[in-house]
């Protein structure tokens, strides 16, 4: 390519506005939301729920592409980001901003349209929530950055049964709880063995800040609470065996893994497979506890 | 800017018009079943 005609001078690439969506971590978030939808007592219109399902995903789609365009800077520096669409410069910050508001405005009418107001509304704070709450004002000033923040990666299930029934009960704000509680152990175990690259870009993350021992703890501490939010949901009858069995089972080798976690004193990345053991795993737990629950809710009605 | 600088603009302007035109597609298409959804859920 010539000096005339730099990456940045070209319009972006489909491809790469798609990267700005971060489609990885939008199908834990497309598939929570659909659990949410289909564990709802209520019969869902097909085209309504496959409509609802896409504005969650957009809606967090806007808000990883938003994500990028303010960290852009911080991307820059880590290894695991530095390919991505903004510091490799392939694409302008303001595409990426028109991008993501373009998205955002567009998920949230098109929820109001296909399913409720209620739903848009949830959606929109979600939106906002991870924008704002997380990625502008706690990423970088505190270690608890994701234990707040990470109630915006909780919401999609909640959007989901409220699009299919119009409210809120108890369940689905338990499904928020157990992604709420589940964030913590997730992405400490994932930046215990990435900590050089947060501690180069100056992200306070718990390990950076209060060390590997006490973040070890810590994900020990925040197993408990999720446990038993996830045991909550067969515990207070909401559902059924299926669900119970499954998730005392999910939850076992969680504990098991954590505390493998706990027990180990590597400091070395390259010695950290406990770690590794329960990063992996508690993407499959999530995957696996919310499919139990579509299939005790179909299976037992 | 050269013949072929331009041409490179042209290809990406091209590849971009498409996939808009696909998406506009897809969104009248889909807000065409989410109307009739909402009619027949309304009857």
């Amino acid at each position: 390519m010539t000096s005339a005609v730099t990456a940045t001078s070209l319009p972006a690439s489909p491809r790469d506005l798609f990267a700005l969506t971060k489609p990885r971590v939008m199908s834990l978030v497309v598939f929570t939301g659909l659990c949410g939808l289909l564990a709802a007592p209520v019969p869902v219109h097909p085209v309504l729920g496959f409509a609802a399902v896409l504005c969650i995903a957009l809606g967090a789609g806007a808000a990883g592409a938003l994500n990028q365009w303010y960290e852009a800077d911080l991307d820059a520096k880590m290894k695991r980001t530095a390919s991505r669409p903004l510091p490799a410069g392939r694409m302008t910050r303001q595409t990426a901003l028109h991008f993501g508001v373009g998205l955002s405005v567009f998920s949230v009418v098109l929820m109001d349209l296909a399913a409720n107001h209620l739903a848009a509304a949830i959606l929109a704070v979600s939106i906002l929530f991870y924008v704002l709450v997380y990625t502008v004002w706690l990423k970088r000033r505190t270690a608890q950055n994701i234990v707040i923040g990470g109630a915006a990666g909780a919401f999609p299930p909640l959007i989901g049964w409220v699009a299919a029934t119009g409210h809120v009960s108890a369940l689905p704000v338990l499904l928020f709880a157990i992604i709420f509680l589940w964030t913590p152990p997730h992405f400490w175990a994932l930046s215990l063995f990435v900590r050089t690259d947060y501690a180069n870009a100056g992200v306070p993350m718990l390990p950076v800040v209060a060390g590997v021992t006490n973040t070890r703890r810590q994900i020990a501490l925040y197993t408990l609470p999720m446990i038993a939010a996830a045991i909550a949901p067969w515990a207070m009858g909401l559902t059924g065996w299926i669900y119970g069995a499954a998730s005392a089972i999910l939850n076992a080798i969680f504990l098991a893994l954590a505390l493998a976690v706990l027990a180990n004193k590597a400091t070395e990345p390259k010695q950290m497979a406990p770690e590794k053991r329960l990063f992996a795993f508690s993407i499959l737990y999530l995957f696996a506890i919310f499919a139990a629950l579509v299939i005790d809710a179909k299976v037992l009605g | 800017m050269t013949h072929d600088e331009e041409e490179i603009i042209r290809k990406r302007q091209r590849e971009r018009s498409r996939v808009l035109a696909i998406l506009l597609g897809l969104f009248v298409v889909l807000m065409f079943a989410i109307t009739i959804a909402k009619m027949s859920i309304n009857q």
